[in-house]
């Protein structure tokens, strides 16, 4: 099978995990009691039974399932995602609202788990059974065990709370004034872009500032699977015939180790790019609750708690999608890399 | 006089090449328990696999003897924490409360007793029932394959294409917050993991010349399966639970501190957890005044968690194959 054969046979395979998934995400709300979910409808807070059996009737929510879902359907299509009770706004509008901050620390932090990840797994494989490799390998399995939420209250109290350092929050509540006011642009969202594009110094540091105890956050705990692998993968390549002829032939360590060892472990690594994504979007909804951060994940944190249900199912849509796509992108580089996985 | 080579797990080598180092099987012992043995020792041999099983044990002692630890005031519903007062600064650690309490008075002792419990409770319910769908579905998927196959995978594919803990948070407050909402929702959505597992696995032993003897020699299907398929695939998969036991804890425990748990004042560690986040910041004077709050209830549900994943760790060197000789 060819790369595009193979590519369009994987494009098709999405799109019915895809309407799996609106399936799934559909059922799973339609559980909610119509009664709960006429609150999105409502608009004071006293209302009568009547009133709501009348809204109930409006919005069709009793209305068989399959005609409920086509509705919605066509809405989703359409880009109609209802209104969202948590942010006050459209769905759509309280995407572009929180999408930015959850990206700028999702762009922060993937490549420094990726570095710390392969770095680490790489120095405990050269290293295998020495002491550097002992301590790495106590770090992915504490990593492994620590709870998200946990490690980000201890980094809070320890850093908040003891040195009066890296508050919670997106940005002090000076610089906000400047962000809000008209003067200072917002071209994509993301604050530290925007303040550089702004020529805002001093928005930018504050802005990182707030990004720093997240981005550890992150980093310790999502790096270990990564590391895990990468050791493994690395012990398999440093095993192979071709390294011992190139050390036996005087290449230096060095360039033994970082090209030739390196490039084919880092293949298998890969592959758990996807998870490495889920275990990120998961973390980030924690993430965020603690370090109280406008994204998406405190969105859907918040939104599950007041029951605002086009939100939950916006949130789960777009993560699904993302994570479906992203698990495509990997497959398809790694079809790319590794032809046997074409023939499977 | 014959020579006689018996390998590190006392396996007699018969090898038709080289005829002086067969020797006739040892009586007595079962291979199967000589095997066992083996893997006793080698699991033995490790020193985190002892610190993960010493682990485990002692939570295991503290949640057996959760009644004598920590007499429950209220008998017909133990996981109920006793408070005194309602006061909302939580108090220090003193003889009378060794860990301190939480705000409103609850005693973190008592939590922790009775939170060990309830984390073995929820980890084993959550993961038997995970272990039971996902063997049923992944043999029937990998043995009988086509169709069958297709249906099954397709779902878990479904399954897999969603984050884990935001379609469980989604799945909960459908049904309704409350700890058995979570225990539930982790049951409906963990299967797939086994599943998939199982089917591979069964994939590879399907073409085997034993199941090919076993299928020529009129044995059923389900008898292939419990007696020739599933002792040969299961070991990867009970690896596999090992360590999640100490996942499912986890996710169970954020889903609690995101609100979506039990009533303040039942012994969740999650739970306890979730109330910590009041009190990251003592008064100016002390602003570390309340670290068991936030440090000790989070340290029981990691320490639970290392000494799963310690346990998975090691039975997979134990277990596996691969790793097993060398």
């Amino acid at each position: 099978m060819s790369l595009l054969h193979y590519i369009i046979r994987r494009l098709l395979l999405m799109i019915v995990v895809l309407f799996g998934v609106t399936l799934l995400v559909f059922s799973i709300m339609m559980i909610i009691p119509p009664g709960q979910r006429v609150g999105i409808y409502v608009q004071h807070e006293k209302i009568t039974p009547s009133q709501m059996e009348a809204l109930i009737i409006k919005y069709g929510l009793r209305d068989p399932a399959p005609i409920q879902y086509l509705r919605w359907m066509a809405n989703v299509l359409r880009g109609d995602f209802g209104h969202s009770v948590t942010a006050s706004a459209p769905v759509s509008e309280g995407f572009k609202m929180y999408f930015p901050v959850t990206l700028e620390l999702v762009l922060l932090a993937t490549p420094l788990i990726i570095i710390v990840g392969i770095k680490l797994g790489m120095l405990g494989a050269i290293h295998k059974d020495r002491s550097i490799d002992h301590a790495t390998r106590v770090f992915a399995i504490v990593g492994y065990s620590l709870p998200t939420f946990w490690l980000g209250l201890l980094l809070l109290m320890i850093f908040y709370g003891y040195f009066g350092i890296f508050p919670p929050g997106t940005i002090s509540p000076d610089s906000k004034d400047v962000v809000f006011s008209a003067e200072f642009i917002n071209f994509t969202g993301l604050l530290t872009l925007d303040a550089i594009l702004n020529w805002r110094w001093d928005i930018f540091w504050d802005a990182l500032y707030h990004l720093i105890l997240p981005t550890i956050n992150l980093i310790l705990l999502n790096s270990a699977l990564l590391m895990r692998l990468m050791r493994s993968s690395m012990l398999e390549a440093l095993g192979q015939d071709f390294i011992l002829t190139a050390l036996a032939k005087g290449a230096s360590k060095r360039i033994v180790y970082y090209k030739h060892a390196r490039r084919n472990a880092l293949i298998p690594a890969v592959t758990v790019a996807g998870v490495l994504f889920a275990l990120l979007m998961g973390g980030m909804v924690i993430t965020e609750t603690i370090f109280a951060r406008q994204g998406i994940g405190l969105w859907m944190a918040r939104a599950a708690l007041m029951l605002d249900v086009p939100a939950i199912m916006f949130n789960v849509l777009f993560l699904g999608t993302v994570f479906v796509t992203v698990n495509l992108i990997v497959d398809i580089i790694y079809a790319y890399i590794d032809p046997r996985i074409r023939l499977g | 006089m014959e020579k006689e080579y018996i390998d590190e797990a006392g396996f007699s080598r018969e090898t038709t090449a080289f005829p002086e180092l067969r020797r006739p099987r040892q009586p007595g012992k079962h291979p199967r328990l000589r095997e066992f043995i083996f893997s006793v020792k080698r699991f033995l041999s490790n020193p985190l696999s002892i610190i993960g099983l010493l682990i485990i044990l002692s939570f295991a002692v503290i949640a057996i003897l959760a009644p004598i630890l920590a007499p429950p005031p209220y008998p017909d519903d133990p996981y109920k924490m006793p408070h005194k007062g309602w006061q909302m600064t939580p108090s220090p650690p003193s003889p009378e409360n060794p860990f301190g309490t939480l705000q409103q008075q609850y005693d973190i002792y008592y939590g922790i007793v009775w939170g060990a419990r309830n984390a073995f409770r929820i980890g084993f319910f959550v993961v038997l029932a995970n272990l039971v769908v996902g063997i049923i579905l992944g043999s029937l998927a990998g043995y009988f394959g086509g169709v069958v196959d297709e249906i099954i995978m397709r779902i878990t594919d479904i399954f897999y294409s969603l984050p884990f803990l935001v379609i469980a948070m989604a799945l909960v407050v459908a049904i309704g917050r409350g700890l058995t909402s979570i225990i539930l929702v982790l049951i409906i959505l963990g299967w797939p993991t086994y599943t998939r597992v199982i089917r591979g696995e069964i994939l590879v032993i399907r073409e085997k010349e034993y199941i090919l003897a076993a299928r020529a020699s009129g044995a059923s299907h389900l008898r292939i399966i419990f007696k020739h398929v599933l002792p040969n695939s299961i070991y990867s998969v009970l690896i596999i639970a090992s360590m999640q036991v100490g996942t499912v804890l986890i996710t169970a425990a954020a889903l609690s501190f995101l609100g979506l748990g039990s009533e303040t004042g039942y012994a969740d560690l999650g739970q306890m957890v979730s109330t910590s986040r009041n009190w990251i910041v003592g008064p100016p004077d002390d602003r570390l005044a309340y670290w068991y709050v936030v440090f000790i209830p989070g340290f029981v549900i990691a320490l639970f968690v290392l000494g799963w994943n310690l346990l998975g760790d090691a039975a997979r060197d134990v277990f596996d194959p691969k790793l097993r000789r060398r």
